[in-house]
């Protein structure tokens, strides 16, 4: 397979990736407007949610029991790894055309996601 | 205000935003943060996690479109990702200890420089040097791209100073939850003496990259908030979709006028509530 195929081939993967998140959050929202349509909108001042809408764990667990905030989280949660598997996707690609320093250097900025979302736990 | 207005509303201006931000290259999250808080009274740290999310749908979401282009640079971006991640986590933390004010004023000054770039006349094509300094032979960055037919060769200059410049472009990320495309394009094509279109395509692949990493952060802390962000993000993605089918269709350099002379009014807005503590 060329560079030029490999790279379409993930490009639509990503969007694939983009519509599902999309599909799951709007799932999530009309059930949110459903349940929560009717109450005062307050985002006036910042209140953190609970641990169901901000780890990984609490979204999984209140995303399975179908609560449309959680739902939504899900989506979310999908979206952002788009770019992730992006990277994964490299490090594939350069480990195949045994470039190694950048198998080294995408494997470093895939360490440094990892950090990132493991705040999340 | 219901929450269904709200949702309605913030779901047209996302919109809206989106398309803007597609038409003019800007992205959508120049425009969401500031309505969302100026216009709507919605907490900065709601705005910018709902923003961050929504400039992760517009990158991944056009992939696809620039790959067929046949311009962007994996390696270039790849190695330059290890500085705009990096920025990006500390950008995030600072999040965290920086008050909405301090927020807001560093946003507005953003706003004016992505005004700048949007009412300036087209810079010409600046000269492309064909070969790599020594830093750019041995990271191997150096491409081509399409050019009239054939393939242009080009060589990439300055990395360090590059690589400085995506540190601070991922810094400015994480804490205000935009995707620092301006940036990223400042230090490619101007710093690295990359080509223009090169330089455009490979910083829509590491903006969702680098937003990526300050999202764990931001989650964490409850800024990606789901009532907020389902509207934004699905508005936002449906105007860069509209934005990307009209494209052909519209006077541009008209409506970069117009785009850049409203983020100009939002940036002094912002600037100014945020001086006087509203924000």
């Amino acid at each position: 397979m060329t560079d030029q195929r490999l790279e379409t081939l993930i490009g639509n993967l990503l969007r694939a990736g983009v519509l599902l998140a999309a599909a799951i959050v709007l799932g999530g929202g009309v059930l949110f407007l459903l349940q929560h349509g009717a109450d005062k909108a307050a985002y006036h001042t910042f209140a953190a949610g609970g641990s169901d809408t901000r780890t990984l764990a609490g979204i999984f667990h209140s995303a399975s029991r179908l609560q449309s905030e959680g739902l939504i989280q899900l989506g979310l949660l999908l979206l952002i790894a788009t770019p992730v598997a992006r990277v994964v996707l490299a490090v594939a690609g350069f480990a195949l055309e045994r470039d190694r320093m950048y198998v080294v250097i995408s494997t470093l900025v895939l360490a440094i996601l990892v950090f990132s979302l493991l705040h999340a736990t | 205000m219901t929450t269904l207005s709200f949702t309605l509303v913030v779901w047209t201006v996302a919109t809206v935003a989106g398309f803007l931000g597609a038409l003019t290259g800007l992205g959508g999250g120049v425009v969401v943060v500031p309505v969302l808080t100026l216009a709507l009274g919605v907490d900065i740290k709601y705005a910018i996690g709902a923003s961050l999310v929504s400039v992760i749908a517009t990158s991944s979401g056009a992939a696809a479109a620039y790959v067929r282009e046949g311009y962007s640079n994996i390696r270039i971006g790849m190695l330059l990702e290890i500085a705009a991640t990096i920025g990006a986590i500390l950008g995030a933390y600072l999040a965290g200890f920086t008050s909405t004010h301090i927020i807001a004023i560093i946003f507005g000054l953003v706003l004016i420089q992505s005004a700048y770039q949007s009412l300036r006349n087209s810079a010409p094509e600046a000269d492309h040097p064909t070969l790599s300094d020594r830093l750019g032979t041995i990271f191997k960055l150096g491409g081509d791209y399409p050019l009239g037919g054939k393939r242009q060769e080009y060589g990439v200059q300055n990395v360090p100073a590059g690589f400085g410049l995506m540190f601070g472009a991922g810094a400015l990320s994480g804490l205000l939850g935009i995707g620092s495309g301006a940036v990223k394009v400042i230090a490619m094509d101007r710093a690295m003496k990359i080509p223009f279109k090169v330089s455009t395509t490979t910083s829509n692949f590491m903006i969702g990259v680098t937003a990526a990493a300050s999202a764990g952060v931001y989650l964490s802390r409850g800024y990606i908030d789901p009532r907020v962000s389902m509207p934004v993000m699905l508005g936002v993605l449906a105007g860069a979709f509209l934005g990307t089918k009209v494209l052909v269709r519209v006077n541009v350099r008209t409506l970069r006028v117009v785009f850049g002379s409203v983020v100009l009014l939002l940036a002094i807005e912002m600037i100014v509530n945020g001086i006087l503590g509203k924000i």
